[in-house]
């Protein structure tokens, strides 16, 4: 939940989502992060989303790793599980959920030093896994609890606060994406919320290490001028041109997607993602297309945003392991030991 | 400490190349031993390393039981040149060296006081085999043909054991047939067969298996019902891993529908050991059996989020097969040098549940009482293995499972628990072993909790606040303690009028209790205590107190277990006398008789 109290009596009456529930049951404890951050929006959009694909709460496990986006999953859907763990291993600790518990939906949230710094190398391979969970890095281009430091997110020749401007080259999580095999790619603004909304919830629907990248400036440390991190510097180099909808399995189509002109890419459960006003020879399903667009983009200094690869189909963690689809923690010890019999007969073989 | 060697009591030891096949042929004649009925051990003494360097195999055959290793060899078979003149020097005076006659040994080889039997190997199998790499493989089979003859080994058996060995393979089972037959006849045309020692069929063996506690251990956590492994290869653990992606091959496999297969467990090759036990975290949280192997230097990377787990109390169960620290040290030699390292894993105030099989046998059955303990407690639990007892094969009573066994998975609520409760609060409301209630992800909305790695209160709410947060870590130290009471009992032998006591703990097993005889041959009776667990059981300190003088057996360098001992029971540290072989070698008997005998005479 944001920084800012809700009144306990709602002012209109809140809608109800095919659950029943209202947003406030998608919501978690106040915010203890600074007045104006970019994460406080992206939480409002997290519990938005799941409201919106009306996912219960239990059937949802968050985790993070350490840092000011890693506080951020005890600010939304109190009544799913938890699991705050330590700097950058993140993505180790969800691989191992995830292979032991398939039945729940998974979302990481994590920050460009957690994820990119300490945890590059946790991050990458649950990418090449392809670890069916939604990984959103908050991204700041700074640490903020430890005060102003330039993570690996951060531009060459953007100024921190204090101290010299940025010399080392950045890491980009969706060209990295795009090298090891990531199967959802999307980058959004927190400052935009009718983009990243229907991001998320692609994300969420998406079977696969969906990556979502969200700008998500620091208005204590990396919101000054001559930062690339800042709202001001991020809404004039944005490039907003991959314009997407995402229309959930049960969902009727609205006449509001014009399915004429778009392109669709059906999820595996059904959902459909619409790929509207795509740059011109702009192809999302393929790798080589996706990269040229990006590289043309970062030379012009612009920051395309929007869903901008997808992948669908692709083997996850469960369908490279083999596991069975009954969910690996709910199996008995029946299930599961041989018994005395076999370990006598395996023992003949022992002598 | 010399002592005659005898129908079944003698010592060989095997000098190789490595990479050139010579394990399977020492394997062959320490099983086919084996199999004669007669006690017997096999210890590789193995380089890191590939291709081309030194490596020893020592068999050791004694009728009376003690499978330790011996430091006199009557026999020593001397296949490697670079190595001829140690070990030459090695061989117990009187005793044989078995070398490859094709080429002259050195006058400054030989000794007076010892026997040589030359044998022409590599140009009986340059006669007799035409491949290069067979020449080469054949050599070993060959040496080991001549062994049966000289130690009066039982050739059907051996033969059978190699029909065994390739019987999907004709080819390679006629020529290992032929290697064997070959030495066997020159041994018996040139040398007096059998030899003054030699090896006499028992009966003693049937209840027995021969097995290294890599396998047994990966059978105990098959049997546990582990699902979930997340692991990164490391010598001497990495066969844990092997073994148990085999078994699960053989037994976890589930026909969903004709001809198609899935698995009941998921094994994950992870990018470090920080990953491995990341994801042993992540499977044990959503309630999974899960469990990693390593050895020290991926305990050290673990250390993070072992403190993780202590704290917000997650079960898991970290297999540390021991090898030489510290940094890479010598990752093919023997240690028990991660004691203190696991007991106190992480930074902060934490301690862990170890427990520390002895061979084989008890890894099985402690890699199994891990998973129940991690979860009664919901902590990590090590299983403090070694080389030693990894990678050899040791004869050890046969496993047995008892079909009824009920897994302890711990204090966990389910809906139907929370739907009879007002509000769950994750560490609040302990039971008499000081341990909560926990819910996994999934259950009820009611039982939904935030872990959290910073602190935190007993309602599991951030905090910064000393009294709750004390309460927390206060109550982590009780539940600790309480496991004293749960994890294996110290194993205690005494012989009436004692007033020496040996502690030791693991692999140092054999060699102390054979050096508890000797010493009683030498009038000088001890008790035996080994540690088989931390935390400690008080009958520790009253088996220290209760004896005027006290050894502590260990192997490292700077006597782990007899600091943790006495710091964990408040013992002075004087009240002790530590025995320490830390080379990288199994303990030997002598080395502890030597040295208490020694103690003895100063004092």
């Amino acid at each position: 939940m944001p920084s800012i109290a809700k009144p306990r009596i709602p002012l209109a009456p809140l809608a109800h989502n095919d659950l029943g529930l209202t947003i406030r049951d998608y919501e978690g404890a106040m915010s203890t992060l600074c007045a104006g951050c970019g994460h406080d929006s992206v939480t409002a959009a997290i519990s938005l989303a799941f409201f919106e694909l009306s996912i219960r709460p239990r059937d949802i496990a968050k985790l993070s790793g350490i840092g000011c986006s890693s506080k951020t999953p005890t600010y939304f859907i109190n009544g799913a599980h938890g699991f705050n763990s330590a700097h950058g291993r993140m993505a180790a600790i969800a691989t191992g959920a995830i292979a032991a518990q398939r039945g729940l939906h998974y979302i990481g949230v994590s920050g460009d030093g957690d994820s990119l710094s300490i945890g590059l190398g946790h991050l990458s391979h649950a990418i090449r896994r392809n670890v069916d969970m939604t990984y959103i890095i908050e991204n700041n281009g700074v640490y903020g609890l430890t005060k102003g430091q330039v993570s690996p997110s951060a531009d060459v020749g953007s100024r921190p606060k204090k101290g010299d401007p940025n010399v080392v080259p950045p890491i980009d999580p969706m060209e990295l994406g795009l090298a090891l095999g990531a199967t959802f790619l999307a980058r959004g603004f927190s400052g935009d919320k009718d983009q990243l909304v229907p991001l998320i919830k692609a994300a969420v629907a998406h079977r696969g290490f969906a990556l979502l990248d969200v700008i998500s400036p620091c208005v204590s440390f990396n919101d000054h001028e001559g930062s690339t991190k800042s709202y001001r510097f991020f809404r004039e180099h944005e490039v907003h041109e991959i314009e997407t909808d995402f229309v959930p399995q049960r969902a009727e189509i609205r006449s509001k997607i014009s399915s004429d002109s778009a392109r669709a890419v059906t999820m595996h459960d059904g959902s459909v993602m619409y790929f509207r006003a795509l740059p011109e020879g702009y192809n999302p399903t393929d790798r080589v297309s996706v990269e040229a667009y990006l590289a043309e983009r970062k030379a012009m200094g612009e920051v395309p945003t929007g869903l901008l690869f997808l992948r669908e189909g692709a083997p996850d963690l469960h369908d490279m392991s083999g596991t069975v689809s009954r969910p690996l923690a709910d199996l008995d010890l029946a299930d599961l030991c041989p018994g005395n019999d076999a370990l006598q007969r395996l023992q003949e073989s022992f002598r | 400490m010399s002592t005659a060697p005898g129908v079944n009591d003698f010592a060989l030891k095997l000098a190789n190349v490595n990479g050139t096949g010579s394990a399977s042929a020492n394997g062959l004649l320490m099983q086919s031993i084996f199999r004669m009925g007669v006690p017997v051990s096999g210890k590789n003494l193995f380089p890191s390393n590939i291709q081309g360097l030194p490596t020893w195999y020592e068999i050791r055959v004694n009728g009376a039981g003690h499978t330790a290793r011996s430091l006199e060899y009557h026999l020593m078979v001397a296949m490697n040149a670079q190595t001829y003149a140690q070990d030459v020097a090695s061989v117990a005076s009187g005793g044989y060296v078995l070398y490859d006659s094709s080429w002259p040994l050195d006058d400054d080889l030989i000794r007076e006081d010892v026997n040589y039997l030359g044998v022409p190997l590599a140009a009986m199998c340059r006669e007799h085999f035409t491949k290069n790499r067979e020449r080469i493989l054949m050599k070993n089979v060959a040496y080991a043909g001549a062994l049966v003859a000289l130690l009066d080994i039982d050739l059907d058996i051996v033969s059978t054991l190699l029909a065994e060995t390739f019987a999907k393979n004709e080819a390679l089972r006629e020529s290992n047939q032929r290697a064997l037959r070959l030495g066997y006849d020159v041994a018996r045309e040139n040398f007096p067969c059998p030899l003054p020692f030699r090896v006499e069929a028992r009966g003693e063996n049937q209840d027995s298996i021969l097995v290294d506690g890599n396998t047994a251990i990966a059978l105990g956590c098959l049997y546990a019902g582990a699902t979930v492994v997340g692991w990164y290869p490391i010598t001497p653990a990495t066969a844990v891993m092997d073994n148990f992606i085999a078994l699960c091959k053989r037994y976890r496999r589930v026909e969903v529908a004709p001809g198609e297969w899935e698995n009941n467990y998921c094994v994950i090759q992870a990018e470090d050991e920080i990953a491995a036990i990341g994801m042993v975290l992540g499977a044990s949280w959503a309630g999974a059996r899960a469990f990693t192997s390593t050895a020290g230097p991926g305990i050290s990377l673990m250390n993070e989020l072992l403190g993780l787990a202590y704290y917000t109390e997650i079960p898991a169960v970290v297999v540390d097969v021991q090898r030489v620290g510290p940094s890479t040290g010598m990752p093919t030699r023997t240690q028990q040098g991660d004691l203190l390292a696991c007991a106190y894993a992480s930074h902060g105030d934490t301690r862990h549940i170890i427990v520390i099989p002895a061979d084989p046998h008890e890894a099985f059955e402690f890699a199994v009482a891990a998973f129940d303990l991690a979860e009664r407690f919901q902590t990590p639990v090590f299983v403090l293995s070694d080389l030693d007892i990894g990678m050899n094969d040791w004869i050890v009573p046969s496993l047995t499972w008892d079909d009824s066994f009920v897994p302890n998975r711990g204090r966990v609520l389910h809906d139907e628990d929370l739907a009879n409760m007002r509000e769950f609060f994750r560490y609040a409301h302990e039971d008499d072993d000081h341990v909560t209630a926990r819910t996994l992800p999934g259950s009820d909305e009611k039982g939904a909790y935030f872990i959290r790695g910073s602190g935190h209160d007993r309602f599991g709410r951030y905090t910064e606040e000393s009294g709750a947060y004390l309460q927390v870590v206060d109550r982590l130290r009780a539940k600790h303690a309480s496991a004293a009471h749960h994890v294996p009992a110290p194993l205690e032998v005494r012989r009436p009028g004692s007033r020496v006591g040996l502690v030791t703990m693991g692999s140092c097993d054999r060699a102390v209790r054979e050096a508890i005889e000797l010493l009683a041959e030498q009038g000088v009776d001890c008790d035996y205590l080994r540690v088989r667990a931390f935390p400690f059981a008080d009958s520790i300190r009253d088996f220290v107190d209760s004896h005027e003088s006290c050894f502590v057996i260990e192997q490292n360098r700077d006597a782990q277990l007899k600091s943790l001992l006495t710091v964990e029971l408040s013992l002075t540290p004087a009240s002790m006398t530590s025995i320490l072989d830390y080379g990288g070698f199994p303990l030997s008997a002598s080395t502890v008789v030597e040295a208490v005998l020694a103690h003895q005479e100063v004092h």
